[in-house]
């Protein structure tokens, strides 16, 4: 309307509770003004910004691309570029911490290397059977294979499902649901050449038999990935191979 | 570093799991009663009658409907498990549980009725 100037309504401030320090650090209370349309890592960065510039923490792309801004947020692992503080936030309040099942580096910040790390140990790295020089092979997307493969593909390496797998925090060899799904994708990619390698790494110890089905990944999974499916099916898949006495037990 | 991390737990399939878990443990915890109960059998009638009187009280019915709640919600729980990992994915996994555990305090509750 013309002459009439844009004015939120005036809103209490929230209550935000911040994890500092390293694992045996402690939550320090802040006071942040509530915006429309506000996300939670608009409040950690106006809290950076505005009354502590010494709070670590990580983002990037601030669209649910790149995974990195993920941190517990009210007891659950979320992304928090894309979690509105008015869906989650109780009461007015707001408790954020770092991720769980990973080391803190400082404040929000966790060590995000034992994720990667069991990621390569579940050899999620693709195997290529041919070079640059070959034509490009041509895969057929409706391929029961590639629907498979698809269906777990669209992984934005957030950490959130790892936080929320009680599995991981019970036994510090599982591989978690992240690299586990990773590595069901390339079982189904049939361009890959490592598979028996890899269905020997994700059968061992810690691998996907270790898994609970709670779908507690599933849940929270914020690319609505399934990992409980991908881990049934490496189940099925290892427990073949080694009918078939191509891997040991 | 768990303390703050909780809320996830709040779900029909993790208290299924966890519910498989102990459940297995009690049934595992019974079987030692259960042979004991078999062992006086083989003692003679006197000691048998003895034990039949003691499993005649009501607590011990109560808790015998325990006993067919925990293998019944273990037989439904392992048998939704072999279906997830033996057939592809099916959806409502939670539904399926909660049904598991709805059939099996059923079935505890109709034995309860039939021995008191
Ligand atoms: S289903 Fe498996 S991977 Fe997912 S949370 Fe449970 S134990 Fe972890
Ligand atoms: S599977 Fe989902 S929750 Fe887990 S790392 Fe990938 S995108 Fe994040
Ligand atoms: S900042 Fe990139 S996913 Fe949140």
């Amino acid at each position: 309307m013309a002459g009439t100037a844009h004015r939120e309504p005036a809103r209490p401030d929230l209550a935000v509770s911040i994890w500092r320090g390293d694992a045996g650090g402690a939550y320090a209370d802040y006071r942040v003004p509530q915006r429309a349309n506000q996300t939670v890592l608009d409040i950690v960065t106006f809290v950076q910004r505005e009354i502590d510039p010494g709070l670590s923490y990580r983002f990037s792309c601030r669209v649910g691309m790149c995974g990195s801004c993920a941190m517990t947020v009210n007891g659950r692992p979320r992304w928090t570029c894309r979690t509105h503080v008015s869906k989650v936030a109780k009461n007015g309040r707001l408790t954020i911490g770092p991720l769980a099942n990973l080391p803190v580096i400082k404040d929000l910040a966790t060590d995000m290397a034992p994720f990667f790390q069991k990621w390569q140990a579940a050899k999620g790295v693709f195997s290529p059977s041919k070079t640059r020089h070959d034509a490009i092979e041509p895969i057929k997307p409706s391929s029961p294979e590639r629907v498979a493969a698809d269906a777990g593909v669209e992984c934005i390496n957030c950490g959130v499902c790892y936080a929320a797998c009680d599995t991981v925090a019970w036994n510090a060899d599982y591989l978690g649901p992240a690299a586990l799904n990773r590595a069901w994708t390339l079982v189904n990619d049939v361009r890959d050449t490592g598979g028996k390698e890899r269905l020997r790494a994700v059968s061992a110890a810690g691998g996907c038999h270790a898994c609970h089905t709670h779908q507690s990944c599933q849940q929270h999974c914020p690319a609505t990935l399934n990992p409980t499916a991908s881990i049934a099916g490496l189940k099925r898949a290892t427990v073949q191979a080694w009918l078939k006495g191509e891997i040991e037990p | 570093m768990n303390a703050y991390l909780s809320a996830h737990r709040a779900s029909i399939l993790w208290f299924a799991a966890m519910a498989h878990r102990l459940s297995g443990i009690g049934l595992a915890a019974f079987l030692p009663l259960h042979f004991l109960a078999l062992g006086l059998a083989l003692r003679g009638e006197a000691a048998l009658e003895g034990f039949l009187r003691w499993s005649d009280m009501g607590v011990v019915k109560l808790a015998e409907s325990g006993l067919v709640f925990l293998l019944v919600v273990h037989l439904l729980g392992g048998l939704r498990l072999l279906l997830v990992e033996n057939f592809s994915w099916r959806s409502g996994q939670s539904k399926l549980a909660a049904g598991a555990a709805a059939l099996a305090g059923l079935v505890a509750f109709l034995f309860l009725i039939r021995v008191l």
